[in-house]
């Protein structure tokens, strides 16, 4: 394939990018300082408490179902009828 | 006019029409049926007596307008992505289902619910036989299963419902009576609660292109009207909902299918509308409709988005795609614009109804519901906001070359980006749709900024996984769920003692039939021609035997 290479297939833009967003986070953090944040639960009067609770929360969701894929992850014609026709499946092969 | 009656007439006319006039069919009747839509009045209803019983085919009030609306809008969008499919059965099926779904959120009464409920479930199936593969065919069949499942407790509450109340009037049923309780049961199986789930994520993915987009609209948004109807403040469906909002963002974690991901999305989604409905305040009950029809546009685009990478590329594992942004700009923007909705960005449309749920949990002192639901916010945003766009169309690039779909589909596409970006900014057009009173105002400096705060350090959280390398890759595979039962541990475990089962049966049967012969063989002995019971005794010996008889009589009274 000769296609020339895009903006974001440079490592460098990638780099100038997620600067950009880290940046983003810092400055909605950086808000609350500034601005009073009116809080309709006890919880949410903590400092940046939304930015901590979605990012342990994103962590924690990700993490635990990487732990999942132990327990029910299956190959992927888990399910299909071991024996073509559907009626009488034939011995199950499992993944070592 | 009854508003299933255009979408019922268009499907026949595309039966026999279908060839020459397909366009103007497709998209003339969800227009027809918004202008006869536009005609109703509020209030107005029609019944007529039936064996004594009170039905009502039409009832027209706000709740069910404003689902009437959505499902018009919806139905036309849907029409206009698959308008240059040449599949007359597809079409003719997709115009009952949408005429269905319809005549169920304007039934007044049980009876006339059930009907449409059923032809749901009969004619969207061939919207899943319709992809025409041995897969689709077994899940199609799953799928009908568990709906005439739900079809027959409906049914049987109904039946229930009219002994103990005399009445079939479809209204506030409450969970109080056995009847209230089969009712929740059918309308639950439809809203895919918990442990019931597994209908909507092995069916919509397996189904076409197209026709996972009416499929995502209709059978469960008619479910979130029957409960809203039925169950509105029934405390138990805010623990249900928010058990809804929770689990299924796990398992769209590690979903490599696409399209499964957005179906275990879907459940999650619906659990806000299930737990506002729990929550029953006019506020709660107003995101649950609002987040409702919401969704239908946000989920129907990314359901869009998801098709037409199927459509153009014949895939749609996350582990066979990648770099599409290249080849189909303009589906990676819309689909953008989708995964921004349903992750309630501010500006658009999810932002404006999501948080009407949250805040009428914290108005109620739901404290942990609102925790739970705030962490499936932010899970929503990690599966369907930057998942699914970043798998299809960025990641790693899987060398797929293609274009952006046939312009009928970007069109849809574009039209359903469109609303999502004018809810978010102009809630107010929503909300005058809403049939319940409340006062909000999304934008404030406070809401804006924690649902950026949460997004943005969700999104963080994200690429920090993907550098660190701790995110998990997409891999071919299937992930085992509650279906599994019905699917693997039943069928093996019968497997296993059906040998068994057999060898009693034979056995048994050669018993039985032995018995039987000996049986005969006794009977043929004493009461055949040469028995002794059977031949024909002389008199002599007769009287003789009479004489004995009597005398053992005798015997037997004297002693």
């Amino acid at each position: 394939m000769n296609e020339p290479a895009r903006f974001l297939d440079r490592p460098a833009n990638q780099r100038r990018l997620r600067r950009v967003f880290y940046a983003l986070c810092a400055a909605l953090v950086g808000l609350e300082v500034f601005v009073h944040r009116h809080a309709e639960h006890p919880f949410e009067g903590a400092f940046a408490f939304h930015a901590v609770f979605g990012f342990v929360a994103c962590v924690v969701l990700v993490l635990a179902a990487k732990q999942m894929r132990r327990v029910l992850m299956r190959r992927e014609n888990y399910y299909e009828p071991r024996h073509g026709d559907g009626a009488t499946p034939a011995r199950r092969t499992e993944e070592p | 006019m009854a508003p299933f009656l255009p979408f019922f007439a268009g499907a026949l006319a595309l039966l026999l029409l279908g060839s020459r006039l397909r366009a103007p069919l497709l998209l003339g009747v969800p227009l027809a049926g918004a202008v006869s839509l536009a005609g109703l009045e509020d209030g107005a209803s029609w019944s007529f007596q039936w064996f004594g019983m009170e039905l009502t085919p039409l009832r027209v009030d706000g709740l069910s307008l404003m689902f009437g609306w959505l499902f018009h809008l919806a139905a036309f969008l849907a029409a206009l992505f698959a308008l240059h499919l040449r599949d007359r059965v597809q079409h003719v099926a997709a115009f009952v289902y949408a005429g269905a779904a319809l005549g169920a959120v304007f039934a007044g009464d049980l009876l006339t619910l059930f009907v449409f409920w059923e032809l749901m479930a009969l004619s969207s199936v061939c919207l899943i036989w319709a992809r025409r593969s041995p897969r689709a065919l077994r899940a199609g069949l799953r799928y009908l299963l568990t709906h005439i499942l739900s079809g027959v407790l409906l049914l049987a509450g109904a039946l229930v419902y009219v002994r103990a109340s005399g009445s079939l009037a479809f209204g506030q049923i409450g969970t109080d009576s056995i009847a209230g309780l089969l009712l929740l049961a059918a309308f639950g199986i439809k809203c895919a609660f918990p442990l019931v789930h597994n209908w909507l994520t092995d069916a919509y993915p397996e189904a076409t292109p197209t026709g996972t987009v009416y499929l995502s609209v209709f059978t469960t948004k008619v479910a979130v009207y029957a409960l809203a109807r039925g169950f509105a403040g029934t405390e138990v469906l805010v623990y249900v909902g928010v058990a809804m909002t929770c689990f299924p963002i796990f398992y769209a974690v590690i979903e490599n299918d696409l399209r499964r991901v957005l179906a275990y999305s879907m459940i999650n989604q619906i659990g806000f509308m299930v737990c506002g409905i729990g929550i029953g305040t006019s506020l709660a009950l107003a995101g649950a409709v609002a987040h409702a029809f919401n969704d239908v546009i946000f989920k129907g685009l990314l359901m869009m988005s998801m098709g037409a990478v199927l459509h153009m590329t014949g895939r749609i594992n996350g582990s066979d795609l990648g770099g599409l942004y290249k080849s189909m700009p303009k589906t990676t923007a819309l689909c953008i614009v989708g995964a921004a909705s349903i992750s309630a960005f501010p500006l658009f449309s999810g932002f404006v109804s999501k948080s009407l749920v949250m805040s009428a949990a914290i108005g109620e002192g739901y404290s942990w519901v609102w925790l739970g639901l705030l962490f499936a916010s932010a899970g929503v945003f990690h599966h369907a906001g930057i998942k699914i766009p970043f798998f299809a169309f960025f990641a790693h690039d899987s060398g797929i070359r293609t274009t952006d779909p046939p312009s009928n589909m970007l069109l849809a596409m574009a039209l359903a980006a469109g609303l999502c970006i004018v809810i978010g900014v102009a809630p107010g057009l929503l909300y005058s749709l809403v049939p319940f009173e409340f006062t909000y105002e999304p934008y404030t400096v406070t809401h804006v900024l924690a649902q950026a705060q949460l997004l943005f350090f969700s999104a963080l959280a994200f690429v920090w996984l993907r550098l660190s390398g701790l995110y998990p890759p997409e891999l071919r595979s299937v992930n085992i769920d509650v279906e599994w039962v019905y699917r693997r541990l039943v069928p093996d475990a019968w497997r296993r003692i059906a040998p068994f089962v057999r060898n009693l049966d034979t056995t048994a049967q050669s018993r039985l039939r032995s018995l039987l012969a000996s049986m005969e063989r006794g009977l043929r002995a004493a009461h055949g021609p040469e028995g002794p019971l059977g031949r024909t005794w002389s008199t002599r010996v007769a009287v003789a035997a009479v004489a004995v008889l009597l005398g053992a009589y005798l015997a037997a009274l004297v002693l």
